[in-house]
């Protein structure tokens, strides 16, 4: 477990058990002091329980701000764990890079793929570097030419989501947000590689489904997708931007609602305590799920990976008759 | 008892009619604030005959100026889950679905049609405005994968007139989801080489901009119609500062090179005529 996490709010009793074992641990590091092991272990039972219980039972909204946590695995810890000779690949040919979307060819186990990940940034000069992980259309119009490219050369394709959403703002209007969104959408249908979606953190709207027209979609267990955010959702149908719990409940944007509306084909289980406290555990799990979907899709001929993308989003949503 | 309480109200069914603005009215242009007559108004397209501002135009009476004779065929609405998430915030969303019905009395906030236009079969589909925004739920997205269904069943062209806020938020991801389908609806249409001609009217934002209505063969839109991603208020909350002239407006998306023509809606007709005719390499002889 990380030594020093960032606490969210309803974590409180966590961040008071582990403070204490802290305190402990720095007593017994002084030799005077009397022996607290047995102290201890007795409270780092107590936090493993607390964790659990609280972890079992997340709310929507708790769940939003796991999704956000900013320790959470980021796309560059995917990659840098999972993927070896990974070779990024800049730039729309059109008009700039935007590293909000980081693409690349490298080995996955061995297999040749293309990366297409949405990155957030860990720090202030990372997450300027990679605008906060909302692409603008030039990041759109790359992440449509790398699957080309990927397209071209039989090469699947891994997408890894985490995005708050799209980039509002009058560059992207002015380069055509929508356009690029729609295409980088169509682009998806016209593939005939495998083409898995990992949903790691926030899902965004239509900043997130741009990258999500695939096989298979995964989620992590308390990532979230959703149309509109609880904020954005709270402040037009509520009034009241602070209404963010009562929306997070009704836009049903968990991993486990997405799995019963049938989009989600499998949830990557996160240990308690969430993806932030086990990093290397997770990027393991997420790898293993990844592989398998991979292996599952490598044994498709062509035009079945198109056919199997088309029935799948022909289907979602519609009536069983 | 009371027999003042107790008497059944008679059943008479309100004549239903199909007019916006009664004949003997007049009324406001929201850009010039001119009066203008309302019979003078239907007969000009809802183009405010002094400036020109193009005033929204219903389904009905979209489909009735397009098609030849104004004579056209609806597609059945597809039947599909009401109120999947059960969603309820101030007030629950199939009152909501209830009094958009009652207030249109459309089903949903997309209908389509088939019929001729310039001797040609094709299906028009329209995005209504007035119900719940012209929102894109499972209803509609489904509506526009069956009008795709049916263009590419009887080889007819597909021409979407779009006017919306974007997606339906009370639907959640299952809204999120119809971007894809419509997007996936169209790329089978273009698959089978047969023309798609999207008409962008005001307004044209968020999730259906970012999917089926950007992906025309061709993109036409009505003067002065704001087409965008993200919404204005957004935008200047975000950047804290003053948004361009005419920014998000056709003639915007035009200079930036998203959209390939702005048309009139006296036009319109004998243009997209015109256009599948060109498309599909069919001479014409001009009358």
């Amino acid at each position: 477990m990380a030594d020093k996490i960032m606490y969210l709010d309803f974590e409180e009793p966590i961040y008071k058990l582990d403070n204490k074992i802290q305190e402990l641990k720095a007593c017994c590091d002084d030799k005077l002091a009397k022996d607290f092991n047995k102290e201890i272990a007795d409270l780092e039972r107590k936090t493993q329980k607390l964790l659990a219980e609280t972890y079992s039972n997340l709310t929507p909204w708790q769940k939003v701000c796991v999704a956000r946590h900013a320790e959470r695995p980021h796309s560059i810890d995917y990659i840098n764990a999972l993927v070896d000779n990974f070779m990024p690949i800049a730039g729309d040919k059109n008009f700039g890079d935007d590293e909000a979307i980081i693409g690349g060819l490298g080995f996955f186990r061995g297999q040749s793929v293309m990366i297409i990940a949405q990155e957030k940034g860990s720090d202030l000069e990372s997450r300027l570097r990679h605008g906060f992980g909302m692409p603008k259309p030039e990041g759109y119009r790359k992440a449509k030419r790398l699957m080309d490219l990927a397209n071209r050369f039989n090469i699947p394709i891994i997408a890894l989501i985490d995005t708050a959403g799209a980039f509002p703002g009058i560059e992207g209007e002015e380069r055509g947000q929508a356009e690029a969104i729609a295409s980088c959408i169509m682009e998806g249908f016209l593939l005939n590689v495998p083409y898995i979606s990992l949903v790691i953190g926030e899902g965004g709207s239509g900043g997130a489904i741009a990258l999500a027209t695939a096989n298979r979609i995964l989620m992590l267990e308390h990532s979230i997708y959703s149309v509109i955010s609880p904020e954005g959702c709270a402040s037009i149908l509520w009034r009241d931007g602070t209404e963010v719990k009562k929306a997070a409940n009704a836009l049903k944007l968990t991993a486990q609602d997405l799995y019963h509306f049938g989009i989600v084909d499998e949830i990557i289980s996160e240990p308690f305590g969430g993806a932030h406290r086990f990093k290397d555990e997770i990027i393991k799990r997420a790898g293993d799920v990844l592989w398998k979907h991979l292996q599952e899709l490598l044994k498709l001929a062509p035009e079945e990976l198109n056919k199997d993308r088309e029935t799948k989003f022909l289907a979602i949503s519609r009536l069983n008759k | 008892m009371n027999w003042l309480l107790d008497y059944v109200r008679p059943k008479l069914s309100v004549a239903k009619t199909d007019k916006d603005v009664p004949d003997n009215l007049w009324d406001k242009c929201p850009q010039c604030e001119a009066m203008v007559y309302g019979q003078e108004l239907a007969k000009n397209l809802y183009v405010c005959p002094h400036c020109g501002y193009h005033l929204y135009l219903r389904p009905r009476k979209r489909l009735k100026m397009l098609f030849d004779n104004a004579e056209y065929t609806y597609l059945e609405t597809p039947v599909v889950k009401e109120d999947p998430l059960q969603f309820k915030d101030t007030k629950d969303y199939r009152s909501k679905l209830k009094s958009a019905r009652e207030k249109t009395k459309f089903d949903e906030a997309f209908v389509a049609a088939y019929g001729q236009m310039g001797g040609r079969g094709v299906v028009v589909g329209v995005m209504n405005f007035n119900f719940i925004g012209g929102s894109m739920g499972v209803g509609v997205g489904e509506g526009i994968v069956k009008a795709a269904e049916f263009a590419i069943e009887h080889n007819m062209p597909l021409i979407l007139v779009t006017a919306s806020g974007g997606a339906r938020m009370q639907e959640g991801i299952l809204s999120l989801m119809q971007m894809a389908r419509t997007t996936l609806a169209i790329k089978l249409l273009k698959d089978k080489h047969l023309p798609y001609i999207v008409v962008l009217t005001n307004p044209t934002t968020g999730g259906v901009s970012a999917s089926f209505a950007m992906l025309g063969d061709i993109t036409i839109a009505e003067p002065d119609a704001l087409i965008a991603f993200a919404g204005a208020r957004v935008i200047k909350e975000t950047i804290k500062a003053d948004l361009p002239a005419g920014f998000q407006r056709a003639e915007y998306l035009k200079k930036h090179g998203m959209v390939d023509m702005i048309i009139s809606r006296k036009e319109l007709r004998d243009k997209l005529i015109c256009l599948m005719n060109l498309l599909t390499n069919t001479f014409v002889k001009g009358e």
